[in-house]
């Protein structure tokens, strides 16, 4: 299959000498909804400035599509619809003109850019907002924008760098809604994210970067059943004040209507209800305790760290 | 990109650059207008009659086609700078540094817009002088070629200037402490004949005369200059300049970290 987007070896030392990235590599195959998760200053918004080449590289190569960002720039950039992580448009342009202008810099001519700008406003629930000033829109809506605008030219890769920081709940669900829906019609997705659910809801595919490196390059579905256990907190219908006893799993009452239970992998959660329920435990609910990748991801970083002091 | 799609994206970014100015136009093309009224007010009727003739020409006469230039010169030049700064402090530079188009497009699509303002300002000043003074066209090509390259020129030199600013003090010292100076002393108000000699030698290495005397050609057939000097001056600071702002594009400097 084609690639989306390969990277070989990236490096990346700015000017006042401090290296960004270390020569990271990184495939990405075409269909894919990818995540790039990392603490911040990771070096993630560097590789995205980089494969649209906002950023210079210092030596490494990127491809989109087969071609590469060098020799073949101008369709390789045709192929890149960029989202970028801080707003970076004319706030005295009306946002109806800011889609039909990023069009033309792609060369689609006026008349065809208007008829995607509408399908678009409508789309991302803008159409109201076409002849306002940028500057009127709220913190939501200008992502929204950068993402219409994104895709003016419809590209076949979208990057989108932390997409849905200081986007409320709801918005950031019909968001990925929305992203959903584009990568099922064939787009190819990238995106970074702080948001450990965020990942897990949207992306078959994730990599994970510290300090320059990439320390993780796996599917979603491999990462999970790392899990050696998870943590769930169970809302209980009766009080209780003896603890139950159920082997293999580590219980601890928060309240008395409030139960922690820490499952290892190879216990299923089968056992841990038939025991409640043959002591009429009653359960209205449960959750996990913290999103189950977030302990994994922080084992992973101070992993990194170590090795990072250790070299 | 096909020649075609180039061109879309030329004519886009001329479109938006003309906009930009029009929109604001009190702040863009009513200021000259005023400020070139008021200078044949006073030089022209007040002063001017004074003064009596310049090089046998009435002295409202002699300076008309300086005073076009002057408003072309520093309304191109301050087009270009101030939006393409602009773009790069809102960092909506970005919206064509990612798209397919070629840096050659970016460049023509703001010399192009500067060229507009230079275009719609002189045309303006043009007509307000019409009231003052009896303009005779003596060389229409003369004129109108001028006019363009000079515009030119100066919408590459701010675009320059735009691209080595980091702030907003950064886009006006130049207009203030060389453009400003360069332009009053370019011959407008006076034939450099009239000077000691060590200063008319030390004009003639100002830009700025080479081209108020060849359009003053255009108006009234005199020129302290030859011609084909001030032509061959005018378009060889174009190539200079249009290669090395090429140059600061094709290195993303000031808009590629
Ligand atoms: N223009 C720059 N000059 C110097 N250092 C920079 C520049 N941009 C980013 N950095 C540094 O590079 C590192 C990676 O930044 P970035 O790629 O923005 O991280 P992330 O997006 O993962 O939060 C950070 O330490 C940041 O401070
Ligand atoms: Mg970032």
């Amino acid at each position: 299959m084609t690639k989306a987007l390969q990277i070989k070896d990236l490096k990346k030392i700015y000017d006042n000498g401090f290296t960004a990235l270390k020569g990271v590599s990184l495939d990405v195959e075409e269909g894919d909804f990818y995540a790039l998760l990392g603490p911040n200053g990771a070096g993630k918004s560097t590789i995205i400035g980089i494969i649209s080449s906002l950023v210079n590289k210092t030596s490494g190569s990127v491809s989109i599509f087969g071609d590469n960002t060098d020799n073949d720039f101008a369709l390789a950039r045709t192929y890149l619809g960029l989202v970028p992580q801080e707003f970076n448009f004319n706030v005295f342009e009306p946002i109806g003109e800011i889609l039909i202008n990023q069009a033309g810099y792609y060369g689609i001519p006026r008349a065809k850019a208007e008829l995607k700008a509408d399908e678009l406003l409508h789309k991302l629930g803008l159409w109201e907002k076409r002849l306002d000033m940028a500057r009127q829109l709220s913190g939501g809506m200008k992502r929204r924008l950068m993402i219409a605008r994104a895709l003016m030219h419809e590209p076949r890769l979208l990057i989108l760098d932390e997409p849905t920081a200081g986007v409320d709940i709801e918005i950031r669900h019909t968001m990925w809604e929305f992203l959903k829906e584009i990568n099922a019609q064939g787009t190819t997705i990238i995106l970074t994210t702080h948001y450990l659910e965020e990942a897990e809801n949207l992306c078959r595919n994730i990599g994970i970067i510290d300090h320059g490196t990439l320390i993780e390059n796996t599917s979603m579905r491999e990462l999970i059943s790392r899990l050696q256990q998870e943590t769930f907190v169970l809302d209980l219908g009766n009080s209780i004040t003896k603890l139950p006893d159920v082997s293999g799993c580590n219980l601890t009452l928060l309240d008395d209507h409030t139960l922690e239970v820490i499952l290892p992998r190879e216990r299923a959660v089968n056992d841990l209800f038939s025991y409640l329920t043959k002591h009429d435990i009653k359960v209205l609910s449960m959750r996990n305790k913290t999103n189950r990748l977030e302990q994994l991801f922080m084992d992973m970083l101070d992993k990194s760290e170590a090795r990072g002091n250790a070299s | 990109m096909t020649n075609s799609e180039k061109i879309t994206a030329f004519r886009t970014i001329v479109v938006k650059e003309f906009l930009r100015f029009i929109r604001i136009w009190v702040q863009t093309v009513l200021p000259p207008v005023i400020t070139t009224a008021l200078y044949f007010i006073i030089f022209g009727n007040l002063i001017g009659s004074q003064i009596g003739d310049m090089e046998g020409f009435r002295y409202m006469d002699y300076i008309v086609p300086g005073l076009i230039m002057m408003a072309v010169i520093t309304n191109s030049y301050g087009n270009v700078v101030s939006s393409f700064y602009g773009s790069k402090f809102q960092r909506n530079v970005e919206e064509m540094l990612v798209s397919p188009m070629p840096n050659y497009i970016i460049l023509c699509g703001y010399v192009a817009g500067g060229v507009a303002r230079g275009i719609i300002v002189g045309l303006a000043v043009t007509l307000i002088s019409m009231l003052f003074s009896e303009l005779h066209v003596y060389n229409g090509w003369v004129l109108v070629s001028v006019f363009i390259l000079t515009s030119i020129l100066f919408s590459l030199a701010g675009f320059i200037n735009a691209v080595y600013a980091n702030s907003f003090d950064d886009i006006s010292i130049v207009p203030t402490f060389v453009l400003t100076p360069l332009t009053y002393l370019g011959g407008i108000f006076y034939s450099i004949s009239l000077l000691p000699e060590f200063w008319q030698t030390a004009s003639l290495a100002n830009p700025i005369l080479y081209m108020v005397n060849a359009f003053r050609y255009g108006f009234l057939g005199i020129t302290d200059i030859h011609l084909s000097v001030s032509y061959t001056i005018i378009i060889v600071f174009i190539i200079v300049l249009y290669s090395f702002s090429m140059h600061l594009l094709n290195k993303g400097k000031g808009i590629r970290t």
